[in-house]
């Protein structure tokens, strides 16, 4: 058995492309059935996600298996062979496992970290073990994923710091203010970043939502949208006091908060801390007011600094994750050797078994009746000559050395065994 | 020869606290997460000897070994670790050991260095006042120290926060709410302790001396020590004196409260100079 990784992913095909080749909804189910009655496909997990569409395959040949998935993706879509064997990757062996991976641990990802891949793997797996589709080597292989993944969740900080400005913004004010829940939030103007940000910060758990607008109809609309109270765009310095976090983004030319207008707001508030962050481009919120107490002042550009300086962080943790895969490979690829060595093992021992029990036969025939204990000693005799014979070959097969391929086969012929996984046609 | 159990315990507890300390700061330097469990753990041990040598200390003198300045830094650092244990296990709190045990190891490490013997009790110090006034004072001064690490830590996550840079150790310590409002607590605690403790001693004093207030160095110190964190919590409830000047003032308040611990015993002379 030999498992292989066909696919393609943001990285090789365009849109359009992975568009056409997903498999959403019931063609999932079809997918799976169809390419479980591929030929040379034994086992088979299908992944389909917008940014990737991959086969996990083990499959007896490696070029057949390869080929007939690549002619079922052709015909399952009905795409032209040519455009898609330009997009399509291929990984056998070492490659395949360190593919599957990578792409759990969420190296392979277009945002590397991001957490959603190893969930969809996660879906894909418990739809294959529905539907039957996988045996031991992929379920062994999928478990590993899981545990590789998590392992270089735990042991590296690939996934530890948000790299988009919307997220870097929620984690600057959970280290201000902790719990956000009872913390209150005002949205000045609008913008797509700005909303993006205001939506991360309520899906975090504030509740008191206010948003003013120089248009109120846009106001209004912000406001049903984010299940929020209504400011006067005139009036809004007044109610700052009672905001704990302000996400501005007019398309005003100047600054509209400035320093000794907040100075009298921090005093009504009695110092409480403000998280102030200032999406505009002009900037619209004077950056002096960064330096008051118990006033924090992020802009786009240094919200932008951070971002960057999590995805050099992160950039730094992913060649620690890519240590951890390359170990982790190696160990499956042991275990999947030591799979390989058992039916010959299994095969051994029936063929020595077979022959001690006819010898056994003929000489007990010819012996005639014999006393029970004389039956005894012969039937020990042959045991432990048979099991003598056969524990270093057995031993040798099982121990985990590089030349156990070339072992396998020597066994094969020595003993001239027959089993199905040997006769296969084996790379 | 042969070594003394407290002796023996005693020198076990600054040997953990010490390799405790070590760990923590380890974790403000490098990255590694384990270094603040095995700070915790460490400490956890050097508390179990430490409890030890206080309890063979207790049951040779007869009373809370607190009459030497062996005894009273000792049994200060353990006061101080007691508050520690309870704030980490109710808050979990990043990176609490690393800064609260440096300040535990300074005075178990000062402790070692003062004579060690046990000594009779005074006449005069022979009354149940005694337990209850230096439980008090040792409490609440343990929780200005906490109050103190704590306001270091705030200090630097706001610095971070500020000056933008936002880095491992901004990851790992907590944030400045939760900072604050446990300086808060810490300070709400130790007040009231430093009260009772005042109030205590004033009228045990009536009782040994047949005088309320006699200015002895240490109830000057005391009382300056009383009026400093009063104001620390005036400012906070009328004019929102938090976050960074609450930090500070809980810095500059142990400053005085070690002077007031440490300096008076040593320099000026008073009836609670022990000897």
């Amino acid at each position: 058995m030999n498992i292989i990784v066909i696919g393609l992913n943001h990285k090789t095909a365009t849109v359009e492309i992975r568009e056409k080749v997903a498999f959403d909804g019931p063609k999932l189910g079809e997918a799976v059935s169809q390419l479980k009655e591929t030929p040379d496909v034994k086992e088979n997990i299908v992944l389909s996600t917008c940014n990737r569409v991959e086969i996990y395959a083990g499959v007896g040949n490696n070029d057949n298996g390869a080929e007939n998935i690549k002619s079922f993706l052709a015909e399952f879509h009905e795409v032209p062979r040519g455009p898609l064997d330009e997009a399509l990757y291929i990984y056998k062996g070492h490659d395949a496992v360190k593919h599957i991976f990578r792409v759990a641990s969420s190296l392979d990802s277009m945002v590397v970290g991001e957490p959603q891949i190893l969930g969809q793997l996660k879906d894909s797996f418990d739809f294959a073990l529905k539907s039957k589709s996988t045996g031991i080597y992929l379920n062994k292989l999928m478990k590993k994923a899981v545990s590789v993944a998590k392992r270089i969740r735990t042991e590296t900080k690939i996934a530890e710091s948000a790299v988009s400005i919307s997220f870097a913004a929620v984690e600057l004010a959970k280290k201000i203010f902790e719990d956000l829940s009872s913390k209150s939030f005002m949205l000045i103007g609008a913008g797509e970043m700005a909303e993006l940000a205001a939506k991360h910060l309520i899906n975090t758990g504030v509740q008191d939502v206010y948003v003013t607008n120089r248009t109120h109809e846009r106001a209004e609309e912000l406001a049903r949208e984010f299940e929020g109270k209504v400011v006067p765009f005139e009036g809004y310095v007044d109610e700052l006091q009672y905001i704990d976090i302000v996400i501005c983004s007019t398309g005003a030319p100047d600054y509209i908060l400035m320093k000794d207008q907040l100075h009298s707001v921090m005093k009504a508030r009695k110092q409480k801390p403000m998280f102030i962050i200032d999406i505009s481009v002009p900037r619209n919120i004077d950056p002096e007011i960064n330096e008051m107490d118990n006033v924090y002042l992020y802009d786009v550009d240094d919200l932008q600094g951070v971002v960057d300086t999590n995805v050099e962080e992160r950039s730094k943790e992913a060649a620690k994750a890519e240590r951890i895969v390359e170990q982790e490979v190696h160990s499956f690829l042991k275990w999947q050797d030591s799979l390989a060595a058992t039916p010959t093992i299994v095969a051994l021992r029936e063929k020595a078994e077979t022959i001690r029990k006819e010898e056994l036969e003929k000489v007990l025939r010819k012996l005639g009746p014999l006393e029970e204990e004389k039956i005894k000693a012969i039937e020990h005799l042959s045991n432990s000559i048979m099991n003598k014979l056969i524990h270093h070959p057995t031993a040798a097969l099982k121990s985990e050395q590089d030349d156990r391929d070339v072992m396998i086969d020597i066994a094969n012929r020595l003993f001239k065994l027959e089993n199905e996984e040997n006769n296969g046609d084996k790379k | 020869m042969q070594i003394e159990t407290n002796v023996l315990l005693f020198e076990l507890a600054l040997t953990f606290y010490f390799l405790s300390t070590i760990s923590g700061i380890i974790e403000i330097f490098r990255g590694k997460k384990a270094a603040s469990k095995i700070s915790i753990y460490l400490a956890a041990m050097g508390f179990l000897f430490h409890t030890g040598n206080i309890i063979v200390r207790y049951a040779q003198g007869g009373h809370i070994p607190v009459t030497n300045m062996h005894e009273a830094t000792s049994f200060f650092s353990w006061c101080i670790l007691l508050l520690f244990f309870f704030h980490e296990f109710r808050y979990r709190l990043g990176m609490l050991s690393s800064f609260i045990m440096p300040i535990v190891f300074l005075f178990m490490f000062s402790s070692s260095i003062f004579p060690r013997e046990i000594k009779v009790l005074s006449p005069v110090l022979q009354s149940y006042w005694f337990g209850i006034h230096v439980i008090l004072a040792f409490l609440g001064d343990a929780a200005f120290a906490m109050a103190c690490g704590i306001g270091i830590m705030y200090l630097l996550q706001e610095r971070f926060v500020k000056s933008k840079h936002l880095g491992g150790l901004f990851q790992k310590l907590p944030s400045l709410q939760v900072l604050d409002e446990i300086n808060y607590h810490l300070i709400t605690l130790g007040f009231p302790l430093l009260t009772l403790a005042m109030i205590t001693g004033v009228i045990w004093a009536n009782s040994a001396w047949g005088s309320y207030w006699r200015w002895d160095p240490k109830e000057v110190w005391s009382l300056i020590t009383w009026l400093i964190y009063a104001l620390v919590l005036h400012l906070r409830l009328t004019v929102g004196w938090r976050g960074k000047k609450a930090a500070i003032l809980s810095i500059v308040g142990f400053i005085i409260v070690i002077f007031a611990f440490l300096g008076v015993s040593l320099i000026l002379k008073g009836q609670h100079t022990f000897m």
